[in-house]
């Protein structure tokens, strides 16, 4: 149940300098128990050159979210059932097939979690960059093969003459990485979406990766959404961020607003459920229960059965970020439930400042 | 579902049971230059043409009621050293004991009887539970394996009572015993992994990577209770991870392994806090922080881990030393293999590496000049 009768809804091409616009996402999947509502009505925007981290636990439809952008869903079990998805001033679920093709070369590049499954392992390296580069620009066999070299070699690998030559099962899991990096730049992509693009990897190998994506960003001014659990990443790599439960964004905002004084209690839990230097020899905080069964699904707010604040409104409405006002959380603490005047927080509990570790450099 | 609180404890004092921690100091394993090396066959014949150097001469103690974490990057030998301990595989050299009795020796019903002492918990917890068994035949299963007179355990009546016990323990209820895997959640299926190891009443558990598979509230669950247990059970833990945090959150002893070494071993403070080894201090840095107010200077490695069937000459992390660069490239470092020695003021502290003493002073000389690396491939040539 939402508390407004009708929302003004934005209508046309967003301002020029929006990149990306979903609006009132909606992407479900048909299969044996029901109907799962994995992505449930969300909305965000990206601005040109700009990052946004996406965050939440398992299943909660950041994959279904960017599958969804770039068309990739398998349709079906999946279904786009309502929504818009404006990218650079085109509305990508109006496209036909073709055209979507051709917006997947040239506007929009994707970074998977575990490359071996996304590069084909009869190919060379060489040849799949090739392929791409050829399929979506005018340049000829030979310019896409130096174009290739180039690529890896922008993306930090020695040797790219030799290593075009090679399988990817030859190469190491941050190597592959690398390569589908290079994969995605090869067509200087206005907006590059990676989900998880280091959750498979070591860490020293995930700094080298995080380090590569945060420079070419940089550089190239393509703007960037990343998907990830690790809440660490996001705050070392985004600027804004979204926080989803369930298929909806439950809290956003910049890095700074939400990993320091996160608002929702689904947040705030995630955020003390980390082990830290500080809590050594204390008990970790628990998200008690797990997430909501999609076939059942929660009366009111969705997180309620878990919420350690949860009182009588959360029960009986379902609070929607798109109503929220400030539209930064979707909680009855901070926007007024129906029949109420007031909400009983205005900000989130601030967090100790301190890092986790070490004798590194800080 | 109850959260982990629920578990049965006596003495909730200290809910983390720190103090139990520092158990005197008593030894309970003990291992001495342990050796695995798994053959690399290769040609027509299958003959063995190479070695996997997985493990490659690791000594180190564990004491009674304690949490030694072990740390590094996949591939590292972590694993292998877990289940070589718990023979799970034969070593190919070296000794270790478990509360003075020798580990490798044990044959028939001695090796039984230790196999008992000594459990696992693995990290995947669906691949780990038969999906065709309900969970009072996962959990029964080792017991009536383990049976004997004095426990009884070969009786249903006895086993179905203690599967019970121990669902109840790690805060799940009693009748799930009669469920399938796949009608629990991920959390809830390491539970039963938990349960299952604990149900022999061990010594000695190795918990590989047991949270790495779960969201980060489901991990705190998991954390809680395995602490819990330890207290309760009076169990002592070889925690092996790549979580820095979490190994700094439950861990009281702390080892790096890179390729196959332990490279650095120290109280978890003192680990954390004045590293010692060039490799622990490029792992610290690398962790990326939730708080957006910490900004860390990274020393990002160059390249990436070598193949243990070649490691490198000399020291086996030269090829990706930054602190060798920024000594000017020793020769000694290539030459000779460096011993974990002993350094510094406090007991306990080893570090593998020619120049440990030199390491605080260079990083932050190196932090003021820090350069991004991004050249990925100096040291994969194999
Ligand atoms: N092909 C599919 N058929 C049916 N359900 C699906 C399919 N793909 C995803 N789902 C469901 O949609 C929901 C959201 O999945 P999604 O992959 O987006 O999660 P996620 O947030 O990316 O999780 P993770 O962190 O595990 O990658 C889940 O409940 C999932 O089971
Ligand atoms: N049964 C086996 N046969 C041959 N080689 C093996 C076997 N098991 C492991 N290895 C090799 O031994 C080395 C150490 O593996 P191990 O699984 O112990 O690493 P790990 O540190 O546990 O890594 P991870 O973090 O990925 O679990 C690796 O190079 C691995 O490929
Ligand atoms: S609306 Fe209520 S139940 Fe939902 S998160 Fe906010 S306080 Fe908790
Ligand atoms: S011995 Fe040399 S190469 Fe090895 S860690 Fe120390 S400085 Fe680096
Ligand atoms: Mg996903
Ligand atoms: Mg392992």
């Amino acid at each position: 149940m939402t508390l407004t009768v009708e929302r003004a809804t934005n209508v046309g091409p967003p301002a020029a300098d929006v990149l990306l616009d979903v609006r009132d996402l909606r992407t479900y999947f048909h299969v044996m128990d029901g109907l799962v509502k994995a992505v449930d009505g969300v909305s965000f925007t990206i601005k040109r050159g700009e990052t946004l981290g996406i965050v939440g636990e398992s299943g909660c439809g950041k994959s279904v979210t960017s599958l969804s952008i770039m068309r990739l869903l398998d349709i079906p079990p999946g279904e786009i059932a309502s929504g818009e998805i404006w990218l650079d001033g085109q509305d990508l679920l109006t496209l036909s097939p073709e055209e979507m093709r051709e917006v997947r070369g040239n506007d929009v590049a994707m970074i998977f979690q575990e490359p071996m499954t996304s590069l084909n392992p009869v190919f060379t390296v060489g040849d799949q960059i090739t392929e791409a580069v050829v399929q979506h620009t005018r340049m000829s066999k030979k310019e896409a093969w130096n174009k290739a070299i180039e690529s890896l070699r922008l993306v930090g690998i020695s040797n790219p003459e030799r290593r075009v030559k090679q399988y990817p099962h030859e190469l190491s899991g941050g190597m592959r990485q690398r390569v589908m990096i290079a994969m995605a730049l090869s067509c200087d992509p206005k907006l590059l979406i990676a989900d998880e693009p280091t959750t498979a990897l070591d860490v020293t190998i995930q700094a080298q990766i995080l380090e590569l994506i945060r420079k070419i960003q940089d550089e190239t001014d393509s703007a960037l959404m990343l998907i990830t659990h690790d809440l660490g990443v996001v705050a070392e790599m985004v600027e804004d961020v979204a926080v989803m439960y369930a298929g909806r964004i439950v809290e956003r905002g910049t890095v700074e607003d939400v990993l320091v004084r996160p608002k929702h209690p689904y947040t705030e839990g995630l955020l003390t459920s980390i082990p830290s230097k500080g809590m050594r020899g204390s008990r970790l905080n628990v998200i008690k229960g797990t997430v909501p069964n999609p076939f059942n699904m929660p009366k009111g707010c969705n997180f309620a059965p878990r919420c350690p604040y949860r009182f009588e409104p959360c029960g009986a409405y379902d609070p929607r970020i798109e109503d929220a006002h400030p539209p930064d959380v979707a909680c009855w603490l901070y926007t007024p439930a129906p029949g109420q005047t007031s909400a009983p927080r205005q900000s989130g509990p601030e967090r100790q400042a301190g890092p986790m570790t070490t004798g590194a450099p800080t | 579902m109850s959260d982990a609180t629920a578990a049965p404890s006596a003495t909730k004092a200290d809910p983390t049971g720190r103090d139990y921690g520092s158990s005197n100091g008593q030894v309970l394993l003990k291992v001495d230059g342990l050796v695995k090396y798994y053959p690399i066959l290769g040609g027509l014949l299958r003959r063995k043409i190479g070695d996997v150097r997985a493990v490659d001469d690791v000594s180190f103690e564990i004491n009674r009621g304690e949490v030694f974490g072990l740390v590094g990057e996949s591939g590292c030998g972590k694993s292998t050293l877990g289940k070589t301990l718990i023979r799970l595989h034969p070593p190919t050299a070296g000794t270790a004991s478990l509360d003075g009795e020798p580990i490798f020796e044990k044959r028939g019903k001695d090796l039984k009887r230790l196999r008992r002492r000594m459990q696992i918990i693995f990290q995947d917890p669906v691949g780990s539970l038969n999906p065709r068994m309900p969970v009072s035949d996962i959990i029964g299963e080792g017991l009536l394996a383990q049976a004997e007179k004095e426990n009884g355990w070969g009786d249903r009546k006895v086993r179905d009572k203690r599967v019970g016990d121990f669902l109840e323990a790690v805060g799940l209820r009693r009748d799930y015993a009669r469920r399938y895997p796949h009608e629990f959640s991920g959390g809830q299926r390491q539970r039963i992994g938990i349960a299952r190891a604990l149900a022999l009443d061990p010594q000695f558990v190795v918990c590989d990577e047991p949270v790495s598979a779960l969201d980060v509230s489901i991990q705190s669950q998991i954390l809680n209770l395995l602490l819990d247990l330890r207290r309760e059970f009076n169990l002592t833990y070889l925690f092996v991870a790549h979580n820095l945090s979490v190994v700094q959150y439950i861990s009281d002893q702390v080892a790096v392994m890179y390729l196959g070494r332990i490279v650095e071993v120290a109280d978890v403070q003192r680990l954390y806090s004045e590293p010692r080894h060039p490799y622990t201090v490029a792992l610290l840095s690398a962790v990326p922080d939730p708080d957006p107010r910490v900004r860390k200077k990274r020393l990002v490695l160059k390249g990436d881990v070598p193949s243990p069937a070649a490691p490198p000459s000399g020291c086996r992390f030269h090829t990706r030393c930054w602190l060798r660069e920024h000594l000017g490239n020793p020769e000694n470092c290539v030459t000779d293999d460096p011993a974990l020695r002993e350094i510094g003021t406090a007991a306990g502290h080893r570090v593998a590496c020619h120049y440990a003493e030199r390491v605080s002073d260079a990083v932050v000389e190196r932090a003021a000049a820090l350069q991004p690396a991004i050249v990925a491939d100096v040291a994969e040539e194999v």
